[in-house]
């Protein structure tokens, strides 16, 4: 699984589907607030269409997209958008991930809470994603540390 | 079965049984609290988002660790040393 397929229909299919799936989690990400949606949906979907390039044009050439050897940072800096905006919440005064104490200063306290949930989506979203594509790259033979 | 769904409440129903005002023990309940003021809080038109990343966003927060820690622990488990 680790090398380039040996068939031109898998390797075209799979360039061409693995944009397609990454849009439709972008969108399924940001789709979240008006109806079925998410960051985890979004982050499952993101991390599908890279594991696809990874299994059809080879794990070798897929790391341009995203390298294996980031993606474990990746994760705990998308766990830390999350705790980090809580933590700012109670600095600037409110309890725990109570977003309308953000220290920002141009929105109302409804539509603060609004962007403080797309932003902490954000951060679910960057972690899920990342987080399979390292469990994937930990399952493979190859090193790349 | 299909005959129960068919008699189940919509989403987001006040006279549901589930989701009354006032429970029978004389307390307020969370679920109608949330259906009455999740738009007002968040401006967010669905209010599942609203409670999953707004009013039980700490419960959120620990599906992501959980997740951190299972990519951590892959990591120190499964992946190879530079030989």
């Amino acid at each position: 699984m680790t090398g380039q397929t040996q068939s031109p229909i898998i390797e075209v299919a799979g360039r061409g589907l693995a944009p397609i799936i990454q849009l439709i989690g972008i969108y399924v990400f940001f789709h979240g607030h008006y109806g079925p949606g998410g960051g985890f949906q979004g982050g499952v979907l993101l991390a599908a269409g890279v594991l696809l390039l990874r299994m059809t044009v080879g794990a070798e050439n897929s790391q341009a997209q995203v390298a294996a050897k980031t993606t474990l940072i990746k994760c705990a800096v998308g766990a830390v958008i999350f705790v980090g905006t809580g933590i700012v919440a109670i600095l600037g005064g409110g309890y725990f991930l109570d977003y309308a104490y953000l220290p920002v200063q141009w929105f109302e306290p409804e539509y603060m809470r609004y962007y403080g949930i797309l932003f902490v989506e954000l951060g679910i979203t960057l972690g899920v994603m990342t987080g399979l594509i390292t469990i994937y790259d930990d399952l493979l033979e190859v090193d790349y540390a | 079965m299909m005959y129960t769904v068919a008699d189940l409440p919509g989403r987001g129903d006040l006279n549901a049984p589930a989701q009354q005002i006032i429970n029978p023990v004389g307390t307020p309940v969370a679920g109608a609290y949330y259906i009455q003021n999740a738009y007002k809080d968040a401006k967010t038109p669905n209010m599942v988002c609203v409670v999953l990343a707004d009013y039980r966003s700490t419960d959120t927060m620990g599906e992501l660790i959980v997740v951190f820690a299972g990519a951590i622990g892959c990591f120190f488990v499964l992946r190879r040393k530079r030989s």
